[in-house]
């Protein structure tokens, strides 16, 4: 025993050469192996180099399957199902990846994870044309349960109900559940022997611990995670590389951690799979490398390049129901850069050029999810270059490091789109969101639905009369957000449940502290038209059109009122009161684990089958037509600029909406100005919109036409990248309908 | 009194008491009385406002709030906002409404190295609605802006002008004949405004609207850029490219649109133009 210890912490000093010494060597604390060790970068992207010959031979060979890809839908699948260790090792390029490692044992092909559901899979491989494979649908059906079964098995009947009226939708309970972001820097910076021994003493810890249900499920799951790391060692040994101890060079730093990532792609097919929070870490290993003249800066690009196209390779099997919801095949890899740290000083580093430079050396691209933790305090040269990135490639995000740092400290990272956690302490059960405008309307007509007459939500009193008054609409919205906020986090504590039962995240788990901070992560769609629909109650005169079964399904409308995303007090009020009547409901209930109740204002892509179950709505919306993205204003609403737009949506509380609000704008080119001075604008106007307690903003930069023009020639447009809500997309992957949504939301000619 | 309604400037807007003017009045292209009366002082002064922009980046420097004030005389054939001649055209507004709206984006304003622009319409022609709200804006510590073709320049006087931090000064041309010819007023208060501006050091940027056949004329320009050199406060000169955005209001508003076959200049013309200016040694756009 002391022999090994011994020997391990010899080639952790090897490993550990040149790094600054702190209590980040006796246990697990990666942040605190940041601060000690990595250097700020303040100058400009002068420094950056180009794509190697190496870099876009690797791309280049990756074009045609890519192409065949957009063409089929896929290109491959495998029905082993996935695990750490379901595949041989797949290569793009053997002889001349730096970086190796893929899902399955080709690239771009497919595998199946049957633990979320079987039907699931056999729709999704049934859709592509392939046969399941009867033996495994034997398995998955007669012996093994999975999520899907055992969260149907618990639904009650008016969770049912609420769900299949679309009043509450796209509910992690048939696909995973995702949004758990593993520390993957752990691998680089312990090896997994450390990490192993870590879990070991966190499992010691509870032998003594009386067995309750808690306790055991504890072990259980550490049980799992000890195995999972066990797996993660083996399937790097199978790649050539032996990860039982830390890395030793900047590439190998880059190796395991994408090990770690791996793994977990391969063991869980989640909504959604961030990176984390790296490029500040990779750096400490890239300055010691270039310190000791044993890496060049084309190299630190190229390692970076080769890790970024892995980053794009990341595919999952998913049904064509979750294309609807989420469009274009998204899998949010979600890599965080830049943001200052708590002591004050900026934790951009030249990595975060180096990252951001990928969308030069590869071209723009919808993965990974590039999201830059904005602050008016992060050095100019590098606020300089991700706007000009944004300009050219339309391939970022921004999110406000300012409210994000106080709650969630300086080494939190983005899951999925915007929802912040500590990376390795905090993780959420994802709860996608529910519907404010139908909800709203059950509420003028007594819980029942306005599409298909059903009583769905409680049967109370429906408004009367021939104009809607607010404080009576309020009246009746009250009780019913509370069945609303009854029912939903009901099913969340079913669904989160089951997916821990049966489709546990061991490997992202293993790469977690054992006491994790859990969040309740609800959300809630249509706020715009929720908002304005109650302005136009409050400030117009609503006249309620009933059908014959005595249900209002339209709406007449005389005289103007305010709209929400015009920073006019009025409208926005509403917004904000609805996100903090929801918030304070949903707080009403228990969750499963004892997580701490968020919401997201965001909708991803579903804001398009959100508003295809919803009736017309009084603000003017009509039956059927998508409802503005996350908390974007009404499309077309929003008639005073995108600078109107984003003070309106700034004022939307964070405290109420922990788990992120989003928000897209489209400007076009000339919106900027037609000067030098373009990017110092978009600087200017990101710095506003932040210092105004904005908490994110998906930036495009676009004329309406090139998207029209794809549309018509996709092929012309490979890499036409656009960010929707809360990630970006290849346009040309995006269905019809999700493409004219995109081209039918505003798009500002002044900022 | 309702709020001013905004959309684009090229969006057309007319109020119902504009319109019944517009009706009683049928030579559209004359200068009402009411378009250059001065508005009384009061208290809480009522100004007409056509429409508000927030968020140009053509207006001046940085990112800045555009107030479109109705009311001019000129009658430029390249008018992209003729629904702006009559000053009865605009929704009335007064100063404190008017700087209620300001006052919401003082603070991005600033951080944008923007601020407030009164553009038109001639922004001259509401005198003391102009200097009030130059007046709070600077209260305010925003940075002022007038976009005006300084035909009525001589109703401002030397202290008016401390609260105008840059004026954009449209010079339409350097010939006077031509210029009557595009404006249907003379040159020479133009020329007195630049020349007074310039002897007081208040900064300007010169505005040169380049429509082919009209003003491209090489000694046109020539003029022009002369008299560019001339001024001291000059910071810079902006080559304004004609476009057709504006024809759809003279479609709308029934008026005979002569440039409707225009096309707008050529790179080559562009160049050519902005090289003139920068043989003088002027900061060109």
């Amino acid at each position: 025993m002391a022999t090994a210890a011994y020997v391990q912490g010899e080639r952790k000093s090897g490993a550990w050469r040149g790094f600054a010494p702190g209590s980040w060597q006796e246990r697990v604390n990666v942040r605190e192996f940041i601060q000690r060790n990595y250097t700020p970068y303040e100058g400009d992207a002068a420094f950056l180099q180009g794509a190697t010959e190496r870099t876009g031979g690797i791309w280049k060979t990756l074009q045609p399957l890519l192409a065949e890809e957009r063409a089929k839908g896929i290109l491959d699948v495998s029905q082993i199902p996935s695990g750490i260790l379901a595949h041989a090792p797949g290569y793009i390029d053997k002889a001349n990846e730096i970086i190796v490692g893929l899902q399955t044992d080709e690239p771009l092909k497919r595998a199946i994870m049957p633990f979320g559901g079987w039907r699931v899979v056999a729709a999704s491989l049934e859709s592509y044309g392939r046969t399941p494979d009867p033996a495994l649908g034997e398995i998955f059906t007669k012996y093994r349960k999975t999520h899907n079964d055992g969260v149907f098995d618990a639904y009650t009947p008016d969770i049912r109900k609420a769900r299949s009226s679309g009043v509450v939708t796209g509910l992690p309970d048939a696909y995973g559940r995702g949004r758990i972001i593993g520390d993957y820097r752990r691998v680089a910076l312990y090896g997994v022997d450390f990490l192993m021994s870590d879990k070991e003493r966190e499992k010691h810890e509870l032998d003594d611990r009386h067995s309750t249900e808690e306790v055991i499920r504890l072990r259980e799951e550490l049980a799992e995670q000890l195995r999972s790391l066990k797996e993660l060692k083996e399937m790097a040994s199978r790649y050539g590389y032996d990860i039982s101890g830390p890395a030793t060079s900047a590439r190998e730093a880059v190796q395991w951690t994408y090990f770690g990532y791996l793994a977990a792609i391969k063991q869980q097919n989640g909504a959604a799979m961030s990176a984390g929070r790296l490029s500040t870490f990779f750096d400490i290993y890239f300055e010691r490398d270039l310190r000791d003249g044993t890496l060049t800066e084309t190299q630190a690009q190229e390692i970076i390049d080769d890790l970024v196209i892995k980053w794009r390779i990341v595919r999952f099997l998913r049904a064509p129901e979750y294309n609807q919801l989420f469009s274009g095949d998204p899998v949010w890899v979600t890599e965080v850069i830049g943001g200052n740290g708590e002591d004050g000083r900026t934790l951009v580093t030249k990595t975060a050029f180096r990252m951001l430079n990928t969308l030069y050396n590869l071209g723009p691209a919808p993965e990974p999810n590039l999201t830059v933790f904005w602050s008016p305090r992060l050095p100019d040269g590098f606020k300089r270059f991700a706007v000009k990135a944004s300009i050219d490639t339309s391939s970022i995000q921004y999110e406000s490091d300012d409210l994000m740092r106080p709650k969630w400290g300086d080494d939190c990272a983005i899951a999925c789109c915007v929802s912040a956690m500590r990376v390795g302490k905090q993780m959420q059960f994802f709860g996608a969101r529910v519907n404010l405008p139908k909800t709203l309307l059950y509420a003028l007509n007594g819980g029942r639905d306005e599409v298909t007459g059903q009583q769905v939500g409680p049967n109370l009193a429906p408004v009367t009369g021939d104009v809607l008054k607010f404080e009576e609409v309020m009246e009746r919205l009250d009780p019913m957000m509370d069945w609303l906020a009854k029912t939903y986090v009901n099913a969340l504590n079913v669904i989160h449940y089951m997916h821990d039962k049966y489709c546990y995240e061991a490997i992202e788990m293993a790469l977690h502290d054992r006491d994790v901070l859990r969040t309740m992560a609800c959300g809630i769609a249509g706020l715009s038209h929720a908002a304005d629909s109650l302005s136009a109650i409050k400030y117009a005169k609503v006249h309620p059109e009933r059908d014959d079964r005595g249900i209002i399904v339209d709406f007449h409308v005389e005289g103007d009122f305010p709209c929400y995303g015009n920073n006019d007090d009025r409208a926005d009020d509403m917004a904000k009161m609805l996100v903090s009547m929801m918030m304070n409901k949903i707080r009403m209930y228990p969750s499963y684990r004892g997580a701490v109740h968020t919401q997201s204002v965001l909708t991803i892509t579903s804001n398009v089958v959100y508003g295809k179950a919803t009736g017309n709505t009084p603000d003017g919306r009509k039956k059927g037509e998508p409802f503005a993205p996350g908390a974007n204003p009404a499309n077309g609403k929003d008639t005073h600029g995108a600078l109107a737009a984003l003070m309106s949506v700034a004022k939307i509380p964070y405290d109420d909406a922990e788990d992120g609000i989003s928000l897209t704008i489209s400007v076009v080119p000339s919106a900027l100005g037609l000067d030098e001075d373009r990017i110092t604008r978009g600087v200017d106007a990101l710095d506003a919109y932040f210092s105004s307690g904005g908490f994110h903003v998906n930036v495009n930069v676009l004329n309406r036409e090139t998207l029209e023009d794809a549309m018509e020639h996709p092929d012309k447009y490979p890499q036409l990248t656009i960010r929707v809500s809360g990630y970006a997309v290849n346009f040309v992957r995006l269905t019809r309908e999700q493409q004219l949504d995109v081209i039918h939301r505003t798009f500002h000619g002044a900022i | 009194m309702s709020d001013p309604l905004v959309g684009s400037r090229y969006e057309l807007r007319i109020d119902s008491e504009g319109a019944r003017e517009s009706e009683v009045v049928h030579d559209y292209f004359a200068v009402h009385p009411a378009d250059i009366e001065e508005t009384p002082e009061q208290d809480d002064l009522v100004g007409y406002v056509h429409s508000y922009e927030i968020g140009s980046t053509v207006d001046g420097p940085g990112i800045r709030f555009v107030a479109f004030l109705s009311g001019c005389l000129l009658r430029c054939q390249y008018c992209h906002n003729p629904d702006t001649w009559h000053k009865r055209n605009g929704y009335p507004v007064t100063v404190s409404r008017a700087m209620e709206e300001v006052a919401k984006y003082a603070h991005v304003l600033k951080v944008c190295r923007g601020g407030i622009t009164l553009s038109g319409g001639e922004p001259m022609v509401q005198r003391p609605f102009a200097l009030r709200i130059f007046r709070r804006c600077k209260e305010l510590g925003l940075h002022t802006c007038m976009d005006t073709s300084g035909r009525l320049g001589e109703r401002f006087t030397d202290e008016d002008l401390m609260d105008i931090d840059l004026n954009l000064l449209d010079i339409k041309s350097g010939d006077p004949d031509i210029y009557e010819k595009v404006t249907r007023q003379p040159l020479q208060p133009t020329l007195d405004y630049a020349h007074r501006l310039s002897s007081l050091g208040r900064p300007m940027w010169v505005r040169f609207v380049l429509v082919p056949g009209l003003t491209d004329g090489y000694d046109n320009v020539e003029r022009v850029a002369d008299i560019c050199a001339g001024l001291k406060s000059l910071e810079r000169v902006e080559i304004l490219r004609f476009h057709q955005m504006g024809s759809d209001k003279w479609r709308e508003l029934g008026l005979d649109y002569t440039l409707k076959d225009h096309e707008g200049p050529s790179p080559e013309l562009t160049e050519r133009v902005r090289k003139q200016f920068r043989d003088r040694g002027l900061t060109v756009f």
